[in-house]
């Protein structure tokens, strides 16, 4: 315990750097194309990287509690604001990408595409329910919403299926992949479930740790 | 123009190609090759003899050819994988020779050719045709070929002859990707006789004055530029004509967004994405997308083939 804190100040940078490596990476290949390879198809390649690290790192800031229960580790909530916060500049950068280099700005193509292509209008709707979760990722919004704070966060869980359910839809024929991530998903949301289930009253059993009490 | 089996595919090509890489690798691999070096092992060009051929310009664009390097490397071939680069880097454990080809069903003169005698009879031709594919992206490819119509006549299909059916090989050995059934293997495609005849429908052979690669579909495939490219059928090694319509993989597998026709239209989306605009291929290029064109802008030659049907129904 007190080790992992000690590490806090390594590590912390560690996976910052970690997390911004698929973009450092994907604005090499636009930049020195001669040297990172972005394919024959760089909008394609940038448009699914982008899209694919933002569910990632959905789930492994969803990780962060069973992780912490499953081994008793406070520490591991130091890096879950962290994560969160880049699976959203993922998301953001995601769409932004999208309208400003894929579609140009093409209104209303882009407005009949969240209209009418279902995989769209369920990604566009994640985005809209982590906006005001990254909005309020500051302590400070954190001490003022106190116990909504924490009901507000909620909204990860629909944002996390709901972006399994865009990758699901959008590929042609193979499956495999979103499925993958959907059962990651699933695991991490069906774990919140089981530890929520009715249980018989023990007496003098230890009480659950609350959930997300930590300020970092 | 005759052409000689060993003109199509020169066996130490096929046979040394480790070696050759391995010797030539540093001088050969990314130097010569239009848009830089690619990561997937893309056959160095040199490696592969010219094919001979004339023309065809006018069946032919003015617009600037793709890249060699994102031709072969960016493929939208199942059986050797999902993922657009799983074909060059997996498409050498096919063997495109020896090679033969059945054909069968409605004609008087069915039988199994070996490649040689199959393309012996024909003049190639290079025509560079706009590729467009259902997934919204596009490239313009210099194919060397043939007519389909050519070829089909020598079986002479008899009047019941409505459809012809395209089969591309199955074995797991050789295409991995058919290991895993995301689509019912064996590849079926199909054409109404009309199109197939169609000057414009070709069998392509080699692309930029080469073999065919095998991640493009060696050592034959189809071309058939005002469609959606998954109906041009790759490393073909059934071709039948039927009175009925064919049953295609793309439109058994998923009926509601792949229609028989798949003829490029702006005006029918498919259900999931817009097909109203595409996006040129090409590497380094942020560019956004062009307008696609109906018929693939091939409308003054094929239009008249659908004259009077819906094409939203028949899409």
């Amino acid at each position: 315990m007190r080790t992992a804190r000690r590490w806090r100040h390594y590590l912390k940078p560690l996976v910052f750097a970690l997390c911004l490596a698929p973009a450092l990476w994907l604005a090499a290949g636009v930049r020195w194309p001669a040297w990172v390879d972005l394919g024959a198809n760089p909008v394609e390649k940038i448009q699914h990287t982008l899209g694919l690290w933002a569910l990632r790192l959905l789930l492994a800031t969803l990780a962060i509690t069973p992780l912490r229960q499953l081994t008793g580790q406070v520490e591991w909530l130091a890096y879950r604001r962290m994560l969160g916060l880049f699976a959203f500049f993922h998301v953001a950068a995601h769409l932004l990408f999208y309208v400003v280099v894929d579609q140009q700005f093409a209104w209303p193509i882009l407005l009949e595409d969240v209209a009418e292509r279902p995989f769209i209008t369920v990604g566009f709707a994640a985005f809209l329910l982590l906006l005001p979760l990254a909005a309020t990722s500051t302590a400070a919004a954190q001490r003022r919403l106190g116990r909504r704070w924490l009901a507000l966060h909620r909204l990860i869980y629909p944002a996390a299926l709901l972006g399994c359910v865009h990758f699901w839809w959008q590929v042609k024929a193979d499956i495999r992949e979103p499925a993958a991530y959907a059962a990651v998903a699933a695991i991490l949301l069906g774990w919140r479930l089981y530890r929520r289930r009715p249980r018989p009253a023990v007496t003098g059993a230890a009480p659950t740790p609350a959930r997300g009490s930590s300020r970092d | 123009m005759k052409i000689l089996g060993s003109a199509i595919t020169p066996e130490r090509a096929w046979h040394n190609r480790r070696e050759f890489l391995a010797a030539l690798a540093a001088a050969a691999a990314g130097s010569a090759l239009p848009g830089g070096a690619r990561a997937a092992p893309v056959m160095p060009v040199q490696l592969i003899e010219r094919l001979r051929y004339s023309r065809n310009e006018r069946y032919s664009t003015t617009e600037p050819a793709t890249a060699y390097a994102d031709v072969t490397s960016y493929n939208n071939f199942y059986e050797f994988g999902t993922d657009k680069s799983d074909p060059a880097e997996r498409a050498d454990r096919l063997r495109p020779r020896p090679w033969s080809v059945v054909v069968d069903g409605e004609c008087a003169a069915p039988g199994r050719l070996a490649l040689e005698d199959l393309l012996r009879p024909h003049a190639l031709e290079e025509r560079v045709y706009r590729l467009r594919c259902v997934e919204a992206w596009s490239m313009v490819v210099p194919w060397i070929g043939f007519p389909l119509g050519d070829l089909l006549r020598r079986f002479q299909p008899t009047s019941r002859a409505q459809y012809v059916e395209f089969t591309t090989l199955h074995d797991p050995e050789q295409m991995p990707g058919q290991r895993v059934p995301v689509l019912d293997w064996p590849y079926v495609e199909g054409l109404r006789i009309d199109e197939a005849m169609h000057p414009l429908t070709l069998v392509a052979v080699g692309l930029y004055g080469r073999v065919l690669p095998n991640q493009n579909g060696a050592p034959l495939r189809l071309v058939v530029p005002w469609k959606y490219g998954f109906k041009s059928c790759k490393s073909i090694v059934r071709i039948r004509f039927s009175e009925r319509q064919p049953v295609t993989s793309w439109k058994r597998s998923a009926p509601r967004e792949y229609g028989f026709y798949a003829n490029v239209n702006p005006a029918v989306d498919h259900p999931r994405w817009s097909q109203k605009r595409e996006r040129r291929i090409g590497a380094g290029s942020l560019s956004g997308r062009q307008a696609t064109l109906p018929f693939n802008g091939y409308g003054d030659e094929v239009a008249a083939l659908y004259r009077g049907m819906d094409l939203a129904r028949f899409f």
